[in-house]
């Protein structure tokens, strides 16, 4: 049960309150980018390569020119004549924003058609013809570093490889020599499947540019407004448009999960026509097009290692990651961490040797590498150490609930330095892994299993006990562009005692108008109901780098916090100036100031706002408002004790996920009806990399699975029902001890999920099968094993 | 070259002048302006489009304006009364937290209205198969079910289970 300091009325921490949001999305009033209809706007089409890598020869646009409704046609050698044809990534990579001469995967853009309705312009991209040359491809990562192969990004002088960058922690030398000598070492060879987001709204953007005031309203898909109008104004300023002259709007998103942080070649493409043309131009890509062209997430090939005792002490890891880029690095990680978080990949786990080490390579692919509800690269770390600590306890022959519980970091040990330099801020791993054992029944399961083996039959229990490391980030290390990755909130209290907040944040459906309100009324005792709250317009909030890898609670959140108690600190001297009293004479209790010792003699937060306005002291800043940037001084590190139960048909080899029990720490909770419903999703999207998702590439570099009607998106009948609880163990430098919850559940359940399935397999020797793991998979390895 | 149809839409009549190849889901957004009704795919695969057509769930993607001439077609809009009071799906989904971006939301609700008129009181498998043509990315579907159950409580005149969230 979770203690509330305020009545529900107040709706501070800790309620169960029902969103604000809610009223307009069932009602069908929800505004998102593709409902924004302006005056005189006009519709962008792309075309795109249907080769993965090829020159281009021509393109011929005077047939496309002639349907009716065509106004333009752009191309690569359009946007070269104002140096608009690239962009640099978030890595500080580069990136076409439409090609000159070369494509470089298959379905990149190519081609602009601007035209007055949806329709025409769609008939003008089928009337583009492009000669293409056909070039062999390089597709697999592991060839791209062959010294015969064709060296994709010759745009940038003296490079001679498809090699971008070698990223490496830890202390090789004694890991190397702890491996040499260690009793039990295991070792698996892991794909982390090229996956995509898949939000149900897919990206698009309309581009306003007003000539007479040569001004730029961009409304948008974007989880970072802030960060791209930055970004706007640093591509296009050399043509007029600083930043102060752009506006940039997120309406109502409809998922974002990271595909929404990167500028995509559309965006930028759509600016320059509206530039050009002085017209607002719609762009909103097909479900087909997002799935093929935009970023891609995951996609690490990860060698695990593991060093330990016969006894089942964990002595060390050691990682050897190849990370495909696809032909740029467009990642979304701060800037200093290419492989982003990845170094959390040592766990949960108390051991002090480590080495990890990653090479990024470019292919044939599209560019990406996103943070797809992962916290910039979590997942991969979590699935490769979760796995290996359950090969080497099936090395060993121990249970891996007795394993993980002898090898857990104690309670005691917090703040706990991890080996490759985090400071973990708090966990208690074994309260969370033992309630998850209980809410299974964890002894029973296993003598079910036992029998069910002796029969024949396959059921596994799967554990993950992971580490998340989210809220980035201190500025001293974390920046994206160089823009260091603090984050805002702006408060204001009007005289009758409502507010209105503002972030730099931006929800893309995590509640964030309601909890946010709840983090302000548990501060000042204003009601979450009379706290509007409002995020992602550029020109009204306070400067943020917006909302993905579990962030906006752990620094916006923080940031409300502390602007409300700059409030609440003015509030005190308000009421003591009122009540005639000295400020130490008085005691808060959620919505109100009375006087110690007296308590009949009190001021409300809506007296002594209104006094602000209305009779303030002398000398004191008239108005109750507040801003505050929140530069977090550490991470934060959720944690969750997962464990997944599943039977597989011996004749079909059809899995049935039978139980997902999933118990989250993230510290304090604001609103547990929206942590659960986080944790749901999260969880489902943690079971279709694990099941069913993966993007793939023939040998040519065609998708072959590039649809909705081919990448298969769980829907309520693969998805499980989900039990979920939680223990919660604070923050110890947050203002509100929360710890930020929505990655958990994606980064903590594919291996849960995995683990139960080899574990069903283990009899037959299998002790890995990669994600996704299909009945097809399983039926080869079984077949493999003779089993059939 | 058009045509010329004759829909009515949530209770009023439009006479309209059509290109035969416009998609239901079109009309709707982009000659009616009614922006409730989602398009999330290409492949009729997402359900974020779902309308009803003479009182039946269909995705609106997937049909032709001109099949709908003479027909009457219901959109989120059209639910309820705007400003209220609730359909019991829309309050079901508020109450029971089955909602987190909204896009899958009208699209869900449109086919539910449709599931529960059939069967006023399904099973957890029943509404999982029913709402199995419709995706949500975000809420992985558990209070989506609850939402239904509610709803269909509310809809029997029983009284609604509770909306606290449970844990283990
Ligand atoms: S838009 Fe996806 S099914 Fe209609
Ligand atoms: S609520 Fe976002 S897709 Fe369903």
């Amino acid at each position: 049960m979770i203690q509330c300091k305020t009545s529900k009325s107040i709706g501070g921490m800790g309620h169960s309150l029902k969103r604000k949001e809610d009223a307009r999305f069932i009602q069908g009033k929800g505004n998102y980018v593709d409902d924004v209809k302006l005056p005189g706007m006009l519709y962008m089409d792309i075309v795109r390569s249907p080769y993965a890598y090829a020159k281009i020869k021509k393109i011929n646009i005077e047939e496309a020119l002639k349907v009716p409704g065509v106004v333009a046609v752009v191309t690569g050698r359009d946007l070269e004549k104002y140096n608009l044809h690239w962009m640099p990534t978030l890595m500080s990579d580069t990136q076409m924003v439409l090609p000159t001469d070369t494509v470089m995967y298959q379905s990149q853009e190519v081609a602009a058609v601007i035209a007055t309705t949806k329709y025409a312009a769609r008939d003008g991209r089928e009337a583009v013809n492009v000669e293409y040359e056909p070039m062999k491809p390089v597709i697999d990562p592991f060839k791209a570093l062959d010294p015969s192969a064709p060296v994709l990004r010759n745009d940038k002088p003296g490079k001679t490889d498809n090699h971008i960058w070698n990223w490496k922690v830890g202390d090789k030398e004694k890991t190397d020599k702890l491996f040499e000598t260690a009793d039990v070492v295991v070792k698996e060879q892991m794909h982390i499947p090229r996956i995509h987001v898949a939000s149900i709204e897919t990206c698009g953007c309309v581009a306003d540019y007003d000539k007479v005031n040569n001004h730029l309203t961009m409304y948008m898909t974007t989880q970072a407004p802030h960060a791209i109008r930055t970004v706007i104004a640093l591509v296009a300023g050399h043509v007029g448009l600083t930043e102060e002259k752009v506006r940039v709007i997120a309406p109502d998103i409809g998922g974002g999960f990271g595909g929404k942080v990167p500028v995509y070649p559309g965006y930028v493409i759509a600016i320059a026509v509206s530039f050009l043309v002085g017209k607002p131009v719609k762009w909103i890509e097909d479900r087909s097009e997002n799935l093929q062209a935009d970023s891609f997430a995951r996609d690490y090939h990860i060698t695990a290692e593991m060093a330990g005792t016969k006894d089942g002490k964990i002595l060390g890891t050691r990682f050897k990651i190849l990370a495909d880029h696809g032909y740029t690095d467009a990642s979304a990680n701060p800037s200093k961490f290419p492989t982003g978080m990845f170094s959390i990949a040592t766990g949960s786990y108390d051991y002090d040797t480590t080495y990890m080490e990653c090479d990024a390579v470019y292919t044939n692919k599209p560019p990406g590498g996103v943070a797809y509800r992962c916290s910039f690269r979590v997942t991969e770390a979590v699935h490769a150490i979760e796995r290996i600590t359950d090969r080497f306890a099936l090395e060993i022959g121990k249970d891996p609930a007795d394993l993980r519980m002898q090898n857990f970091i104690k309670k005691e040990d917090f703040p706990w330095k991890s080996p490759t330099g985090w400071i973990y801020d708090s966990g208690d791993y074994h309260a969370g892994l033992e309630k998850a054992m209980k809410a299974v029944n964890y002894e029973e399961l296993r003598r079910e299993q036992a029998e069910k083996r002796a029969r024949g039959e396959l059921m596994g229990i799967g554990l993950s006990t992971f580490t998340e490391i989210v809220g980035a980030g201190p500025s001293k290390d974390f920046d994206i562009l160089g823009i260091k990755m603090f984050d805002s909130a702006e408060i204001r209290v009007h005289p009758t005692g409502k507010a209105i907040a503002r972030f730099g944040t931006k929800s893309q459906g995590q509640g964030h108008e309601t909890t946010y309100a709840q983090i302000i009324a548990e501060e000042l005792g204003i009601p979450a109901e009379n706290i509007a709250i409002e995020e992602g317009d550029t020109d009204t909030a306070p400067y943020g780098l917006g909302t993905y890898a579990s962030r906006s609670t752990p620094t916006a959140g923080a940031a409300a916090a502390m602007a409300a108690r700059k409030l609440r600190d003015k509030a005190r001297k308000i009421a003591a100036y009122l009540l005639e009293v000295s400020e130490e004479d008085l005691e808060w209790e959620p919505g109100k100031f009375s006087v110690k010792g007296a308590p009949e003699k009190s001021k409300t937060i809506q007296e002594i706002v209104f006094a602000a306005y209305t009779n303030h002291p002398q000398g004191m800043e008239a108005g109750f408002e507040a801003t505050h940037y929140y530069d977090p001084p550490n991470l934060t590190f959720p944690s969750g004790a997962y464990i997944c139960v599943v039977d597989i048909d011996r004749e079909t080899c059809e899995i049935k996920v039978r139980r997902f029990v999933a118990i989250d720490d993230c510290g304090n909770i604001i609103n547990p009806m929206i942590v659960q419903g986080q944790v749901h999703g999260g969880l489902t999207q943690g079971i279709a990399p694990a099941m069913y998702e993966e993007l793939i590439y023939d040998e040519s570099g065609n998708i072959l699975n590039g649809t909705l009607m081919d990448y298969l998106v769980p829907t309520a009948v693969e998805s499980p029902n989900w039990e979920t609880g939680h223990t919660i163990t604070p923050s110890p430098h947050h203002p509100i001890g929360a710890k930020g919850v929505g990655e958990s559940p994606t980064v903590g359940a594919p291996p849960a999920i995995a683990n139960a399935i080899v574990d069903a397999l283990s009899p037959f020797g299998i002790t890995h099968l990669d994600i996704p793991i299909t009945p097809y998979k399983i039926f080869k390895a079984l077949k493999e094993k003779q089993v059939f | 070259m058009t045509r010329k149809i004759s829909v009515t839409v949530n209770g009023t009549k439009h006479e309209l002048e059509v290109e035969p190849r416009l998609l239901l889901v079109h009309m709707i957004r982009e000659v009616l302006n009614m922006t409730g009704t989602h398009i999330g795919c290409d492949t009729s695969s997402c359900g974020a489009c779902t309308i009803l057509l003479d009182g039946k769930s269909i995705k609106s993607c997937t049909v032709l304006a001109v099949q709908a001439d003479g027909h009457s077609i219901t959109t989120i809009e059209g639910l309820a009364p705007e400003g209220g009071p609730l359909h019991p799906l829309q309050e079901g989904f508020k109450e029971n937290h089955g909602l987190h971006c909204g896009f899958c939301t009208p699209g869900m609700i449109m086919r539910c209205v449709e599931l529960l008129e059939h069967n006023n009181n399904p099973t957890e498998d029943e509404i999982r198969w029913g709402i199995s043509g419709n995706l949500c990315r975000c809420t992985g579907y558990n209070n989506i079910v609850k939402a239904v159950q509610w709803a269909g409580a509310k809809m029997r005149g029983e009284e609604t289970p509770s909306t606290e969230p449970e844990f283990v």
